[in-house]
C-alpha cells in the first residue's frame, strides 16, 4: 500500500502539466486543478487513515538498496498536515474560480494561476512526503518558486515591490538551507533523515550546534519567526486574496513542520529549549502588538499569522509529548482558520470595496451572511470557547504548566496575553468594518481589491464555507482528532521513525 | 577526512561578495549577488565530497579510488534552481524597471505610514480627542 506516497507529488505535478496545455481553456483548466486537488484530498485522507491504522508508510523510490536513494516517509504528523493542507488547496481554489470571473480583464496571465497553483500544492506536498534533507529543500524550492510567480501575478507596480522583498528574503534562506546540507553532508555523509538522526548524535556537541542554529534559522525564516518574521507582513497583503490565503494557510506552516521534524528526530535531546522558548513568547507578543498598530485587515491578518506561529514553537520547545500534540493540533488548526479569514477579507474587499478599516463600516448590515463568515474564524483565531483554537490554546497551557519551569510559566502567561490582544483585534475589526453605518468605498479607478459594492460570487461564498465548515467539523470532531495528534506526538518521541524507515539498522 | 583548504577560502570570498551585493538596492545587483554566493555554496559541497577521485563508474575504478557521487548530483540541482532564480530576478527586474524607471528594492509604505501615525499622535497636544479614525486623513498617498 506504500505505493501511494509518491501519489500526491505525482499528481498534482502531472495535473499541473495538463493544466498548461489548457492555457487557452479556462473550463477545461478548472477542471484539472478541482478535480486535482479534489483527489489528493482523498489521497491525504487515505494516507491519515493508514498511518494511524497501519503506522508510518515507507517507500524507496526507484528500489535503490537503503539507506542510498530517494526515501519518502509518511508518518502521522505528516499525513495530518498534507490532508489539512490540501483541504485549504481546495476551498482556496473554489474560492478563485469566483475571482477569475471578474479579474479576467485585470489579472491578465489567469492561464498561468492554475497550474502555478498546482505546482505549489506539489511542493508542499513533497515537503511533507521527504524522507531526506535534501529532497525537503527541493519541495521548498518547487513551492517557494510556484509562490514567487503567485505573487507577482499581473506585475502591478505593488505587487514586484511587495515580490522583491519576498524572493530576496526567499533567496537567502535557500542559500543558507543550502550551507546547512553541505555542512550536514560534510559532517556525517549523508542526507537521509532516519540515518542522520543515528549519526549526529556521534558527533561532538560543538558540531551540532551549528548544525541546529542553521537549520533552525533555515526554518525560522520560512515560519516568520522572530526576528525573521518581518518580510512576512511587507509581501503578503499585496498579492490577491486567494493567494494570500494559500501562502498564510500553507507555506509557513511548511516551515513549522520542518522545524517540528527536524528538532524532534535529529536532536532528540533538545539542547536548545529555553532559546526557542524565548523566542515563541518574543513571536507572539511583537506579532501581536504589530497587528493592533494596523488598519488594513489583511495587514493586520499577516501579523497575527506571525503571533500565533509562536503558538505552535512554543509547543515544539516545550518537548513533551502533550506540548508536540498541542503544537500538531494547533497548526492543523491554524491551516483553516488563518486561510478562512483571508478569504473572508477577499470578500470583504469585493463587498465593501476596500479592506481598510477606515472606509469600511456596517458590513453587518449590508451582508449577515458576511458577517457570520467573519466572526466564527475570527472567534476561532481569539480561542473563544468551544472552537478548536480554545482546544488547541488549552492544551498548550496545559503542557506549559506541566513542565512548570519559571519560563514555561512566562510562556504559559504570555500566551494569554496573546489570546487576549488577538480577541482585541478581532473586535476592533468588527466594530469598525461590521457595526456603524453601511458605507461602501468606491475607488476612482479599480484596484486590486475589487470594485466595491459588488454581489460575492457564489465559488467564492463556496470556497470559504468549505473552509468554515472544515473549522466547525474540527471542532466538533476535536476529541478524536486531539487523540490522533497525541499519536502523531508519541510516534515523534519514540524513535519509531528511524527503526521504521531503517529496520535493519543500517548507520 | 582532511578538507581542501583553498576551496574553503574561495568559497568564503564568494559567499562574503554576494552577502555584501545582496545588501544593495538594486535588484540586478542583488541577482549577482545570489549567483555568486550560490557559486560559492557550491564549492563547500564539492569540499564536503571529499577529494577528487576517479569517475564513480562500476568498473573503471574501485570503490576507494571513486570521487563521492552524491555531492555532485545535489550541486547540480543547486545550479539548476540558480538558473532558474536568475530568469526569474532578471525578468522581474526588467518589469521593475518598465514600471518605476529603477529597479530598485523599496522601503514598505504601510510601515512608513503607521510610524508616521505614532509620531503624530505622540506630538498632538489633543491626540486624545481624535476618535474614531486611526489615520485622520491619509498622508500617505496610495
Amino acid at each position: 500500500m506504500n505505493n501511494i506516497l509518491p501519489v500526491p507529488v505525482l499528481l498534482c505535478i502531472a495535473a499541473a502539466a495538463v493544466a498548461l496545455i489548457l492555457g487557452r481553456r479556462p473550463r477545461a483548466q478548472r477542471v484539472v486543478s478541482i478535480s486535482a486537488l479534489s483527489a489528493l484530498v482523498v489521497v491525504a485522507g487515505v494516507l491519515v487513515f493508514l498511518t494511524d491504522r497501519y503506522g508510518t508508510q515507507v517507500l524507496w523510490v526507484g528500489a535503490w538498496t537503503p539507506p542510498l536513494g530517494i526515501v519518502l516517509v509518511a508518518d502521522r504528523l505528516a499525513a495530518l498536515m498534507l490532508l489539512m493542507s490540501a483541504i485549504a488547496a481546495l476551498g482556496v481554489l473554489l474560492f478563485s474560480l469566483g475571482m477569475d470571473v471578474h479579474e479576467a480583464r485585470r489579472e491578465a496571465p489567469v492561464s498561468i494561476f492554475h497550474p502555478t497553483f498546482l505546482l505549489l500544492a506539489a511542493g508542499v506536498s513533497n515537503a511533507f512526503l521527504a524522507g531526506d534533507l535534501f529532497n525537503l529543500y527541493v519541495g521548498f524550492e518547487i513551492f517557494l518558486f510556484a509562490s514567487y510567480v503567485l505573487m507577482t501575478l499581473g506585475g502591478t507596480g505593488p505587487r514586484l515591490e511587495a515580490g522583491a522583498t519576498y524572493v530576496v528574503v526567499s533567496l537567502v534562506s535557500s542559500t543558507l538551507f543550502l550551507i546547512a546540507l553541505a555542512t550536514v553532508y560534510a559532517a556525517t555523509g549523508t542526507v537521509n533523515l532516519a540515518q542522520l538522526s543515528l549519526r549526529l548524535a556521534d558527533l561532538p556537541a560543538d558540531v551540532q550546534l551549528p548544525i541546529q542554529l542553521l537549520l533552525l534559522v533555515v526554518f525560522g525564516i520560512k515560519a516568520a519567526v522572530f526576528p525573521m518574521h518581518a518580510w512576512l507582513p511587507d509581501s503578503y497583503p499585496t498579492a490577491p486574496a486567494p493567494v494570500t490565503a494559500v501562502f498564510a494557510g500553507l507555506l509557513t506552516k511548511v516551515g513549522v513542520y520542518a522545524i517540528i521534524r527536524t528538532q524532534t528526530l535529529l536532536f532528540p535531546t533538545r539542547p536548545l529549549t529555553d532559546l526557542l522558548l524565548v523566542f515563541a513568547l518574543v513571536t507572539m507578543i511583537v506579532g501581536i502588538l504589530g497587528a493592533i498598530a494596523q488598519v488594513g485587515i489583511k495587514r493586520m491578518l499577516s501579523f497575527t499569522l506571525v503571533s500565533h506561529i509562536g503558538y505552535m514553537l512554543f509547543g515544539v520547545a516545550l518537548a513533551t509529548p502533550a506540548g508536540l500534540s498541542g503544537a500538531v493540533f494547533y497548526a492543523a488548526h491554524h491551516i483553516t482558520v488563518q486561510a478562512t479569514l483571508f478569504l473572508v477579507t477577499g470578500l470583504i474587499a469585493r463587498r465593501g470595496g476596500s479592506s481598510s478599516l477606515d472606509r469600511l463600516g456596517g458590513l453587518a448590515r449590508l451582508s449577515p451572511a458576511l458577517g457570520v463568515m467573519f466572526f466564527i474564524p475570527a472567534m476561532n483565531l481569539s480561542g473563544i470557547p468551544p472552537l478548536s483554537g480554545f482546544i488547541g490554546k488549552l492544551g498548550l497551557l496545559t503542557a506549559g504548566i506541566e513542565v512548570g519551569t519559571p519560563l514555561a510559566w512566562v510562556l504559559v502567561a504570555g500566551s494569554l496575553v496573546t489570546s487576549l490582544l488577538t480577541l482585541y483585534a478581532m473586535a476592533k475589526v468588527w466594530g469598525r468594518a461590521f457595526w456603524g453605518p453601511p458605507q461602501i468605498h468606491t475607488p476612482a479607478e479599480p484596484d486590486d481589491e475589487g470594485e466595491g459594492g459588488s454581489a460575492m460570487p457564489p465559488a467564492m461564498i463556496v470556497g470559504t464555507t468549505l473552509l468554515l465548515a472544515v473549522g466547525i467539523a474540527m471542532t466538533i470532531a476535536a476529541g478524536p482528532l486531539y487523540d490522533f495528534c497525541g499519536r502523531a506526538a508519541a510516534s515523534l518521541l519514540d524513535g519509531s521513525y528511524v527503526t521504521i524507515v531503517l529496520p535493519g539498522g543500517v548507520r | 577526512m582532511t578538507p581542501n583548504l583553498v576551496l574553503c577560502i574561495v568559497a568564503g570570498s564568494l559567499i562574503a561578495a554576494g552577502v555584501y551585493l545582496i545588501l544593495e538596492r538594486s535588484l540586478s545587483r542583488i541577482l549577482v549577488g545570489v549567483l555568486l554566493a550560490s557559486n560559492g555554496v557550491n564549492l563547500l559541497f564539492l569540499v564536503a565530497g571529499g577529494p577528487a577521485g576517479a569517475p564513480p563508474i562500476i568498473g573503471l575504478a574501485t570503490a576507494e579510488e571513486m570521487s563521492d557521487p552524491l555531492p555532485q548530483a545535489m550541486v547540480l540541482t543547486a545550479i539548476v534552481i540558480t538558473l532558474a532564480v536568475a530568469a526569474y530576478v532578471m525578468t522581474m527586474a526588467y518589469r521593475k524597471f518598465q514600471i518605476d524607471g529603477n529597479d530598485e528594492v523599496v522601503d514598505d509604505v504601510e510601515d512608513a505610514r503607521i510610524r508616521m501615525l505614532a509620531e503624530r499622535d505622540s506630538e498632538s497636544e489633543s491626540f486624545e480627542d481624535v476618535t474614531f479614525s486611526d489615520t485622520g486623513e491619509d498622508v500617505v498617498s496610495e
